[in-house]
């Protein structure tokens, strides 16, 4: 029995409250200068409360219980899978992004149901876990497998997820509403500690035992009645099941709207009333597009795409799709991306010379804007050719070239500014200033005004490699 | 420690929080608690399991409880928040007897609750679409050519084959030729484009300038005074313009003829705020929108939804600086490589993966509460109206079966 205070949002949680149930001792086992340093980056979202080793020992048994209590957030982390391959879902401590980071970036699950052959699932598994994006130099990607048993037998769903389980070290979701089926297949991956789909109102009893036995988290779904959803998880609690996730239904079209306002209100009832039955993290299927009597695939990967990507931005910590289309996901896995992002990062980045790989004397001399996103971009697709070259980042008030050169923060005036200011002259022997391609229509006035050559560039850095081959060296130089 | 009934402590509300401070400093120190002659029902107990990361082995670390053999009945009541700002309407467009030309016009704003949260608080005037024309042939991505490729040269049949092919609610033009970078076109040029577009659609018109803010204030002037009465909306006004003395002449140039302006600022929420400021000096808050910055996804568009957000949540919490209705140029979208380029096959043709780009950018602000889009793909305008109708419909079908998704055959 805890006696609780109203609990501290995480925007109230001051450092003290963390330094004051630390062991106070400075020991600096954490890497951190001092307790009050490692208190204000656990505040900060930085570091776990376990991330003290000394905390973690039995004499702080009551402390740690207590940084725990105060650090946990109102919707409930929940882990699937074991070892390096785990997925952390919700822990989130606010409704909006602009009050602190969002946590644990939505995992995103493609299923294989148990009716494929085994050269169709042995190929969709590895298209799942092989598929990637390289997103100014990081590798967005897939994150779990949802394995479904449409044939409602438990030998076809055993055999299948063995199968698949031997393919890939992706965490794995077994989804079938039969308690038999779910123990036929679980029983081979149990160390794996998949996610279980689901408990509803008629089987809650039998799969409870099953998350039980088993050490899983378990699933609560009650499609678009929050009240069933609210009595689930109350009695599946009293029953000692408390890693769960919520299924509160995802409808795409028609019933998307009721969809977004359920998620929406659900988290509103974290967040604005602290109801505790709620907090645990949602889960968002958009493979329900495939329900729909359509026949244009595409039309429905299209619904699923939109729905996915709303999904995102309204609460879900977790999704499962079927379409491996990479156009259905390649907005969906940057989206997920840049959501995730710290909302205090700078929209721009440090103006100055970036040099990559080692330019000589006759290194081309590019210019960019000191918009963060673009100057990841440019630096990505320089880093990824090998150029060896000289970057300018010019100040534009942290505007894209295309806004910069519309808004006139990015001018013939402000490049001939850069070159100087920077010492680009000494750096190289030539007179050679290669601008983009957006910004094509400050050519002439750039040369005016710095006296050096202007080359338009590509529009997109992308095509900076190509550009070299064809203009570097220049030919009237 | 006896004497502590806790069936007796209740009989008056508020006893036992009154005794709690009390018994925490009785307590302080303590490790150890016996309680003799304590009795206690159940119900009174409430359980704080800790959730690990990793689960207890099986039944070892729960005492032995009793597992309930029937579902609790839980109710729901949605939070109740209120909200005591409002934003504010604006009308675009004039119709004869308001004064403009339009077969109608149009209100947007108004909004007294975050967006799509409950269908009990459905958007207050559903957020419209406005389609792009330009004034010159501008470089456009090869899958949006398609669609314009016959009307490029001719604003006026491209605005008319806006509305009526593509359903536009109204037409920004873009008078890029009044760009002194591009071909410096005159603002009587530029106003000659306006009225033959006025001419040739009957939907409230937005006028996009080309970023220069001398050049703009000339040419916003003069299409203000050429439209007197239509009620177009300025797009944009800038505090760049202060700089240049220009601010105060479209403002009264938009007030004098009857026109609404768009304030643009660069994802800065306070630059926001003091654009406004000068504004209100000059014109009633019916007469401003705001354009906080839309970003291409991959390229930014976390900002975006972020800073619309912050001001929405602001406006509706009461600040009088950001009651302003949003736009959203979502056709930026194009911008990110993603959207445009052809990638290796696995990424899908660029005739998917462009308009779904311009469609997610769109939807992902639409939650965020804009009121007007954009926009420039068929295709995506098709599924945003699609999307903000069904928001529309007070009590939208939720299919049943939708739990389905997990058994069935694909």
């Amino acid at each position: 029995m805890s006696e609780r205070e109203p609990k501290k949002t995480i925007k109230e949680i001051s450092p003290i409250d963390v330094y004051k149930l630390l062991p106070k001792t400075n020991c600096k086992e954490c890497g951190e200068a001092n307790c009050m340093a490692f208190a204000t980056r656990v505040v900060n979202g930085e570091l776990a409360v376990d991330n003290c080793p000394p905390v973690t020992k039995e004499e702080y048994r009551v402390n740690f219980s207590r940084l725990e209590d105060l650090m946990a957030p109102p919707v409930r982390t929940i882990v699937v899978g074991t070892g390096d391959r785990t997925m952390k879902l919700g822990g989130k401590y606010v409704l909006y992004r602009h009050e602190f980071t969002y946590n644990n970036p939505t995992p995103i699950a493609i299923d294989v149901s148990d009716d494929l052959p085994e050269d169709e699932r042995t190929a969709r598994v590895r298209a799942v876990a092989d598929f990637s994006y390289n997103y100014i130099g990081r590798e967005l990607r897939l994150d779990a497998i949802a394995i479904r048993s449409t044939r409602h037998d438990p030998a076809a769903f055993a055999s299948a997820v063995t199968a698949v389980a031997a393919l890939t070290d992706l965490p794995l979701i077994l989804c079938t509403y039969d308690a038999a089926i779910m123990a036929a297949g679980l029983a081979h991956i149990r160390e794996r500690r998949p996610l279980l789909y689901a408990a509803t109102k008629d089987n809650w009893k039998e799969m409870a035992e099953l998350a039980l036995r088993y050490g899983c988290p378990l699933v609560v779904s009650a499609p678009h009645d929050i009240a069933l959803l609210r009595s689930l998880v109350k009695t599946l609690v009293e029953y000692g099941v408390v890693d769960l996730v919520l299924d509160p239904g995802t409808a795409v079209e028609p019933g998307l709207s009721g969809t977004i306002h359920t998620f929406s209100q659900i988290r509103r009832a974290v967040f604005a009333d602290g109801d505790e039955l709620l907090g645990y993290p949602l889960l968002g299927t958009p493979i329900t597009a495939w329900l729909s009597p359509e026949i244009s695939h595409e039309l429905i990967q299209w619904k699923e795409a939109c729905a996915a990507s709303m999904l995102l931005s309204r609460y879900a910590d977790l999704l499962i799709l079927h379409s491996l289309e990479g156009w259905v996901l390649l907005p969906q896995l940057i989206w997920r991306f840049n959501i995730y992002t710290d909302p205090r990062k700078p929209v721009s980045v440090d103006t100055g010379v970036r040099t990559f790989g080692s330019p000589g004397k006759d290194a081309p001399v590019l210019i960019t804007t000191n918009y963060a996103l673009t100057y990841f971009t440019v630096e990505s697709d320089i880093k990824a050719a090998g150029i060896d070259c000289f970057l300018i980042v010019v100040d534009t008030g942290g505007n894209s070239v295309e806004s910069a050169v519309a808004g006139r923060y990015l001018n013939a005036e402000s490049m001939a500014a850069a070159l100087n200011d920077n010492k680009i002259a000494d750096i190289v022997d030539h007179r050679h200033l290669i601008i983009p391609g957006l910004a094509a229509r400050l050519s002439g006035e750039t040369e005016e005004a710095s006296g050096w050559h202007v080359l338009v560039g590509p529009k997109d850095s992308s095509g900076i490699p190509a550009f070299l081959k064809a203009h570097w060296p220049p030919k009237n130089s | 420690m006896t004497g502590l009934d806790p069936h007796e402590e209740k009989t008056s509300a508020g006893t036992v929080q009154d005794a709690i401070p009390g018994l925490l400093a009785m307590l302080s120190g303590k490790k150890r608690v016996e309680l003799e002659n304590f009795a206690m029902e159940i119900g009174d107990l409430e359980f704080w399991i800790p959730t690990g990361t990793v689960a207890a082995p099986t039944g070892s670390t729960t005492p032995a409880r009793v597992k309930p053999t029937t579902l609790f009945a839980e109710t729901f009541v949605p939070s109740s928040e209120e909200f005591v700002g409002r934003i504010h309407e604006v009308r675009l467009g004039a119709t004869k007897s308001e004064g403009g030309s339009r077969s109608r016009s149009l209100l947007i704003g108004g909004s007294t609750y975050p967006p799509f949260v409950s269908a009990d608080h459905p958007a207050t005037h559903p957020p419209v679409f406005a389609l792009d024309v330009f004034d010159m042939a501008v470089p456009l991505s090869k899958v949006l050519m398609e669609n314009v490729k016959d009307v490029i040269n001719d604003p006026a049949e491209w605005a008319r084959m806006n509305v009526k092919k593509y359903g536009a609610d109204m037409i920004t033009v873009h008078l890029m030729s009044t760009d002194p970078l591009i071909s410096d076109a005159t603002p009587a040029a530029a106003a000659r484009t306006v009225e033959d577009v006025l001419q040739a659609v009957d939907v409230p018109i937005i006028i996009g300038g080309c970023g220069d803010p001398r050049k703009d204030a000339a040419v916003f002037c003069k299409v203000a005074e050429v439209a007197d009465g239509e009620r177009l909306l300025l797009n944009s006004v800038t505090l760049g313009m202060t700089e240049t003395k220009t601010l105060d002449l479209v403002a009264r140039a938009a007030k004098e003829h009857g026109h609404a302006v768009l304030g643009f600022t660069g994802l800065e929420l306070n630059k926001a705020k003091e654009l406004n400021r000068r504004l209100y000096e000059y014109l009633p808050p019916e007469d401003i929108v705001m354009d906080l910055t839309t970003v291409a996804l991959g390229y930014g568009l976390e900002y975006s939804f972020t800073i619309h957000e912050r001001a929405r949540h602001a406006a509706l919490m009461g600040d009088t600086e950001l009651q302003q209705p949003t736009i959203s140029a979502s056709t930026n979208a194009w911008a990110a490589r993603e959207a445009w380029m052809k990638m290796d096959k696995k990424y899908g043709s660029r005739g998917l993966r462009g308009p779904l780009w311009e469609t997610v950018n769109a939807l992902t602000l639409l939650l965020a509460g804009v009121d007007i889009f954009m926009m420039m793909h068929p295709a995506a305008i098709r599924t945003c109206k699609d999307t903000i109708r069904m928001f529309a419909e007070k009590d939208a079908p939720v299919p049943d079966g939708v739990a389905r998704w997990a058994t069935m055959k694909i």
